[in-house]
């Protein structure tokens, strides 16, 4: 579905990502880990698009397309959700309002109607039960005045309404309770299916324990430097981010008398 | 990827849908003003002679005003003898059936989306339209004559209702009350005039539609509303011009008079030709509007979107001699392109118990400057006098500029004022955000400053609240930063 070749991207000329190859198939879930400053959430915004990161080198094919010359709507269109670290308030925009403008957005680009109003509040009724909020929170204005724990369900909800074939889940997880962590990996492993990849960005190895990749990568310095299944996730958190910034490109297993 | 910068540029490109010229037989004086002209104008629309006298008066007292300086805007000077002070369609002799309205003047309404056949048009809006100095076409006015609502053209009532237009032309704004109020009250030439009887809730929304068409011609707008006691009326006015490469002057005049329990909403959306993206043409809408609250409890509403004219000068207010009245004033001014706007209002607490609210949103894009303006005044008698305003900025790319200027006068201690200013930019953030979600950059940024705008349009009627939003799409077509 998604297949990244020795992708180099870099912000204001400072190289960030420095030769990233990443291959996701459907329905597979993949976690992307990493310390601070690694290069996680970069890859996460070059894949949608984001405004200020230059490609300077690779390829990003997605669904046979040539993603990096797609617009950031056309991104989404194609089916590619970011679930945002820190999702932006859109003051006097229902949340209502924003979900059925992006669906219809997106129906639209894949030749279908419009949903009438009555089938698309049918439809937001449904998935709203899976991030259990409550249908007065679909009035509010799109974040404002959110709990770090609303927004994060919010992107969750919008994730389920939206239906992408690939969603990138950028540090969900910072800033949530355990409550709240557990009903956003709830939501997520309901949408999990044979259809849907999914990039799980996250420094810490607690959302894995709900959310079970298939497969975990660590990045360190804008590079993967090591990959495996998720048993990787463990060693990570048993050893720290150390261990792999000791021993970058070989370690393959934790060293030696640890 | 596009650059912020670029996309600036390629979006800040607006189509101006009103812009065409309708070719018409006019009867036009020759520019220049001098007491001859005021006498022509009078003559032509054949008034009683106190309104000659009023407006010899006016004029007289005009040649000793200078054009005020202190609005937030910059233009060359006006040569006022160059401009022409009336114009009107050939062998018009004020409206009259509509089968003897020329086609022409149909058809332009009809391509402006205001079809005067009353079959037509939206159920429940009344209509008077006025072309360059004349009205054309006052609709429904039988229907609305059977609960004794009078709506008609001013010219009209100045002939069948001379005795209270004398009662209440000028009684809220005198004629000398500043330099385009006293240039109005001598060169006026039509508007409408509306007079609700007591008790009577007008049973439809009524409107004017002012366009102007000639060249090098001043429109002076003189709009006379008296809601008298327990009655309701709501009254919306819209606009249009053709482009032109040179600047033309819209100083109208808009009064209104609330009596005891009385309402009046009064709601515009001006969409004057803007002037085109080089800061050439485009209208100059120098407006005196202000309604006074008479009697007791009563309440008056303006309502203001203002996506048009190259520069707007105007302050809609209102007067709270009443106890317990009430004052509003909701409005979203826009500016883009070299556009420049100083508008606001003024409140003035004169009664006891009287409250006002005002909500301004300024949206500044391109290179547009938008100044938001505003008085409220607490006199000595005003005893718990209440004043909520707020005013918040929009600004899109980095050459544009919103201004606050607040002034308070508050004579009373048990006066309750509030003021809150915010500024905020369009952020890359959100238009990333609704971008990823699936919106274009254009449905993005017109959802995003429609959330910035939406305490005001939930003001306006229904009816107009759609078109409002279209206006600003049209008007923000390109406008992102």
């Amino acid at each position: 579905m998604l297949s990244i070749k020795n992708l180099h991207a870099s912000v204001e000329g400072t190289p960030i990502l420095k030769g990233i190859d990443l291959d996701v198939a459907a329905g597979e879930v993949h976690a992307i880990m990493g310390p601070n400053g690694s290069g996680k959430s970069t890859l996460a915004n070059v894949i949608a698009g984001r405004d200020g990161y230059d490609v300077t080198a690779g390829k990003v094919v997605f669904r046979g397309k040539n993603l990096l010359e797609l617009p950031v709507e056309e991104r989404a269109c194609e089916g590619i959700f970011l679930a945002f670290q820190y999702p932006v308030e859109i003051p006097g925009v229902s949340n209502l309002y924003l979900l059925k403008t992006a669906l219809n957005s997106i129906r639209k680009h894949r030749g279908l109607n419009d949903l009438s109003a009555v089938e698309f509040l049918k439809l937001i009724k449904e998935k709203i039960k899976l991030v259990e909020m409550k249908e007065e929170f679909l009035h509010r204005s799109v974040n404002e005045g959110f709990s770090g724990g609303e927004k994060k369900r919010n992107e969750i909800l919008q994730l389920a309404v939206l239906e992408p074939s690939l969603a990138i889940l950028d540090e969900t997880d910072s800033g949530l309770d355990i409550d709240a962590l557990k009903v956003v990996a709830n939501g997520v492993n309901s949408l999990r299916d044979e259809q849907r990849a999914m990039i799980v960005v996250t420094h810490y190895q607690r959302l894995l324990d709900y959310i079970i990749p298939d497969k975990v990568h660590v990045m360190a310095n804008g590079r993967i430097v090591k990959s495996g299944d998720k048993s990787l996730a463990l060693e990570l958190e048993k050893h720290g981010y150390a261990w792999i910034a000791q021993d970058p490109g070989a370690a393959a297993a934790p060293p030696a008398g640890s | 990827m596009a650059s912020p910068a670029n996309d600036i540029d390629r979006l800040i490109k607006r189509e101006y849908k009103e812009g065409f010229v309708t070719d018409i037989d006019s009867e036009t004086l020759p520019p220049g003003l001098d007491e001859g002209v005021v006498r022509a104008i009078s003559e032509k629309k054949r008034e009683p002679e106190f309104m000659l006298e009023w407006r010899l008066n006016a004029y007289h007292h005009w040649l000793t005003l200078t054009e005020p300086q202190w609005a937030h805007v910059h233009y060359e000077p006006i040569d006022y003898q160059a401009i022409s002070y009336y114009s009107a369609p050939k062998d018009k002799d004020g409206p009259k059936s509509l089968d003897e309205v020329d086609p022409k003047l149909l058809e332009t309404y009809e391509k402006l989306g205001i079809p005067l056949e009353e079959q037509k048009m939206l159920a429940g809006v009344a209509v008077d339209a006025v072309f360059d100095s004349v009205s054309v076409k006052t609709t429904f006015r039988e229907k609305l004559a059977e609960v004794g609502v009078i709506f008609c053209s001013i010219s009209e009532a100045l002939q069948e209702h001379p005795d209270l237009v004398k009662q209440y032309l000028g009684s809220v704004v005198p004629a000398g009350d500043n330099f385009y109020a006293a240039l109005n009250s001598a060169v006026f030439s039509d508007g409408s005039f509306v007079y609700v009887p007591k008790g009577i809730r007008c049973p439809m929304e009524l409107s004017t539609y002012f366009r102007i068409n000639a060249m090098n011609t001043g429109q002076f707008e003189r709009t006379l509303i008296i809601a008298d006691e327990g009655s309701y009326v709501s009254y919306l006015e819209g606009c249009t011009a053709p482009m032109r490469d040179e600047n033309q002057l819209h100083a109208a005049v808009v009064e209104l008079i609330a009596m005891k329990d009385a309402q009046i909403k009064y709601s515009t959306v001006q969409n004057w030709y803007p002037g085109d993206e080089h800061g050439r043409g485009g209208i100059y809408n120098f407006v005196t509007k202000r309604g006074a609250c008479r009697g007791g409890n009563s309440k008056i509403s303006w309502t203001q979107v203002e996506t048009g004219s190259a520069i707007t000068w105007k302050y809609p207010s209102v007067l709270l001699e009443g106890d317990n009245s009430v004052g509003e004033f909701y409005s979203v001014a826009l500016t883009n392109n070299w556009q420049q706007a100083d508008t606001g209002t003024k409140m003035v607490h004169i009664g006891k118990n009287t409250a006002s609210t005002i909500i301004s949103k300024g949206i500044s894009a391109g290179h547009g400057q938008n100044a938001y303006r505003g008085l409220v005044k607490v006199l000595n008698q005003a005893d718990n006098a209440r004043n909520y305003s707020q005013c918040d900025s929009l600004l899109m790319g980095d050459r544009c500029g919103a201004h606050t200027f607040p002034y308070m006068e508050v004579k009373n201690p048990t006066a309750q004022v509030e003021h809150e200013a915010t500024t905020s930019k369009i952020s890359d953030d959100q238009l990333f955000y609704c971008r990823q979600r699936g919106l274009s950059e254009e449905d993005a940024v017109s959802m995003i400053v429609n959330g910035f705008c939406k305490e005001v349009f939930k003001e306006l009627p229904m009816e107009f609240a759609v078109e409002a939003r279209k206006l600003l799409e049209i008007s923000l077509e390109g406008a992102v930063g």
